[in-house]
């Protein structure tokens, strides 16, 4: 199966447009064409074209920046699909799919029949598709891509043995423009003017070599429903369906050596309605006993209506999780997990926070916050002078002049300096902006007033004026 | 009569304690122990430097939850401390807490044997706590690394109320109890 149109049917699906379209993707600071319409192709417009010119020869064109990353996506949606008709499907280059269709023919009455209907199903989904049939991988591509109506391999261009373009225009240098011109030239001089991977194209076209389809590997599903034949309302009998959906589902995270990070409950109610239950975890985890009680908070607060009837419990997010060795000093981080989990659900994960430290002078940049869930605690704390307990956004003094003042105001307090121990003069980082240190370097003071209060000031030579900053143990 | 610090201070655990004064977070950060949860909204601008810190607590013993109001702050402190895989709950106060609310958290701490600690605005204490202190920072004027401050505990359910001075040994890490000015060996005897 080829998609020759695969980018641009994508889009042209969810958006369908008239006339020329064409997809543009950036190379070398060029926007070149990447994928065209029907409509684009009969204009002469090519593959490769930059933007610029596809517009002069045609004013009207449409375009939009191509995603290959959605395709890759959409490719394997297709993969999916193709699995209606064999179970041995694998990826074929970007915009094709490979079938190994031997034995399930004659479940759709046979291969003419099998290829009218994937032809059919892909026009009606809006999609271009080339289908080639072949005893071999091979010739099934070369087919699919250059066949027409009913011709043999050797009638076919070299270009169809999957060669590199320089291969090609050599092959053809020679006079060798058929498959069936290379088959029956000399082996060897080929070989030894093009290397061996010329004559192993081309016995794979023609079923010397085997090339087996590698079917993909489906990724794992962590969801699991339960319908219940009578409505149930009670909070109770939420969880203990939920108890028993949780033991297959961990059964499942165990056998891939998983942990689910984020769980969703969706209940689904009589008229239709549904809600959901959403679960931030800690940490990744797996154990239906230290889970279902994270639930408790979450389903207490639904509202059941006239009841609930089908329940589905997805892992939405899953981590890898080694199996451990039962150990004796397990208990206490599980238990701190669960708790930062459970209050987690009431404030949010990201606010609960523990601190980093961080490579800087500056004091508010000595240190970073990160979540707990997503951070292990940091040694490696140094503090080459000492720093204040407390900090808080600079507050404004009045007092002037380098030295510290003798009396000051702050926070309607009228404090005495008993003692100075300064300056300690630190350099805004020039690299990174900061409004707060827009006002140059700063010098800093420890002032040990007499009333007690022991607070960090700072004077800004460049832009006198002093701010109170923090206060000492 | 002197009472001794040692009959009140490291704070009795699985109870709620309180704390005002300026020296109230040094208070915090000294009698904490072991892995710490500090609850403080997340709308006040003042931060604790970890740096700071360093002398009392290792910064990676402490956890920060940052509740929007203190109605999920007392929610938080509820849930950490009946849980009791942290020791220590420390809780900022930004509201008078009601009878209710102080007995709640007692009966949590109770449960789950994690000791709390209130900072409370001066006046604000409410009556369940179990030792209400006050700390407050005064000057030294022999050292200049000194954390001189004065401990008074102005409501004990189970004991008497005393004052003291103290001062923090950063290399050491213990607290020392100080002797009022007059009364240390080798100075001036007071006037009179």
């Amino acid at each position: 199966m080829w998609f020759p149109r695969l980018a641009s049917d994508r889009v042209l699906r969810a958006r369908p447009v008239d006339g020329p379209f064409v997809l543009t993707l950036r190379e070398s600071n060029t926007d070149r064409l990447y994928c065209l319409n029907a409509a684009a192709e009969r204009l002469d417009l090519a593959r490769g074209m930059s933007l610029a010119d596809a517009r002069a020869f045609c004013p009207d064109l449409l375009s939009q920046p191509a995603r290959p990353d959605l395709d890759a996506q959409f490719l394997t949606a297709l993969r999916r699909w193709a699995l209606r008709y064999c179970p041995w499907v694998g990826h074929e280059g970007v915009d094709g799919l490979a079938l190994d269709v031997t034995g399930a023919t004659h479940l759709w009455g046979g291969e003419e029949e099998m290829l009218a209907d994937m032809q059919a199903r892909a026009t009606r989904a809006g999609l271009t598709l080339r289908l080639g049939i072949a005893d071999n991988r091979g010739a099934a591509w070369a087919f699919a891509h250059f066949g027409t109506g009913q011709n043999r391999l050797e009638d076919l261009p070299v270009a169809a043995l999957r060669l590199d373009d320089k291969t090609v225009t050599g092959l053809q240098r020679l006079g060798l423009r058929r498959i069936g011109d290379l088959t029956t030239a000399a082996r060897a001089p080929l070989a030894r003017r093009f290397g061996p991977a010329l004559m192993e194209r081309l016995d794979q076209a023609t079923g010397l070599l085997p090339e087996p389809v590698t079917p993909e590997k489906e990724p794992p599903h962590y969801a699991v429903r339960m319908s219940l034949p009578e409505p149930i309302g009670l909070a109770e009998d939420v969880m203990g369906v939920c108890a028993r959906l949780l033991a297959p589902l961990c059964d499942k995270l165990m056998a891939q050596e998983t942990g689910a990070r984020q769980l969703c409950l969706t209940l689904r109610r009589v008229d239709q309605g549904s809600q959901q239950v959403e679960l931030h975890l800690a940490a990744p985890m797996r154990d239906p006993n230290r889970i279902l009680p994270l639930f408790r908070r979450g389903v207490d607060a639904v509202d059941a209506g006239f009841g609930i009837d089908q329940i589905r419990l997805e892992a939405t997010q899953v981590e890898p999780l080694a199996v451990q060795q039962i150990g004796s000093a397990q208990a206490a981080p599980d238990q701190l997990n669960d708790l930062i989990t459970r209050i987690g659900t009431r404030i949010g994960l990201e606010n609960i926070q523990r601190y980093l430290p961080a490579d800087s002078h500056i004091p508010e940049r000595a240190f970073s916050i990160a979540p707990a869930a997503f951070s292990a605690p940091q040694n490696g704390w140094s503090a080459p002078r000492p720093r204040p307990l407390r900090h808080f956004p600079p507050e404004a003094i009045a007092a002037t002049g380098p030295r510290p003042p003798a009396r000051f105001r702050w926070r309607r307090m009228t404090l005495t300096t008993g003692r100075a121990i300064g300056p300690e003069r630190i350099a805004p980082e020039w690299w990174m902006s900061d409004e707060a240190w827009r006002s140059g370097l700063r010098d800093y003071w420890k002032i040990d007033t007499r009333e007690g209060r022991r607070l960090w000031l700072f004077y800004t030579p460049q832009n006198p004026g002093w701010f109170v900053q923090g206060e000492f143990a | 009569m002197r009472v001794d610090l040692n009959s009140a201070f490291p704070l009795r655990p699985a109870r709620v304690h309180e704390v005002c004064g300026a020296a109230a977070v040094s208070f915090a950060a000294i009698a904490a122990r072991g892995t710490v949860l500090w609850i403080r909204e997340s709308w006040l601008p003042e931060t604790l430097h970890p740096l700071g810190l360093m002398p009392f607590l290792a910064p990676s013993r402490l956890l920060l939850a940052r509740p929007k109001d203190q109605t999920d702050g007392l929610a938080v402190a509820e849930e950490a401390l009946k849980d009791g895989a942290l020791p220590f709950v420390v809780i900022e106060i930004t509201r008078p807490l009601d009878l209710r609310e102080g007995r709640r958290l007692q009966l949590a701490a109770k449960a789950g044997g994690a000791t709390g600690l209130c900072l409370i605005p001066e006046g604000m204490g409410s009556n369940a706590s179990e030792t209400r202190w006050k700390a407050t920072p005064s000057f030294d004027p022999h050292r200049e690394d000194s954390t001189l401050m004065r401990w008074e505990i102005i409501k004990n359910k189970s004991g008497t109320n005393g004052a003291w001075n103290v001062r923090w040994d950063q290399e050491t890490h213990r607290l020392h109890v100080v002797s009022p000015a007059g009364e240390r060996p080798g100075s001036a005897r007071p006037p009179g």
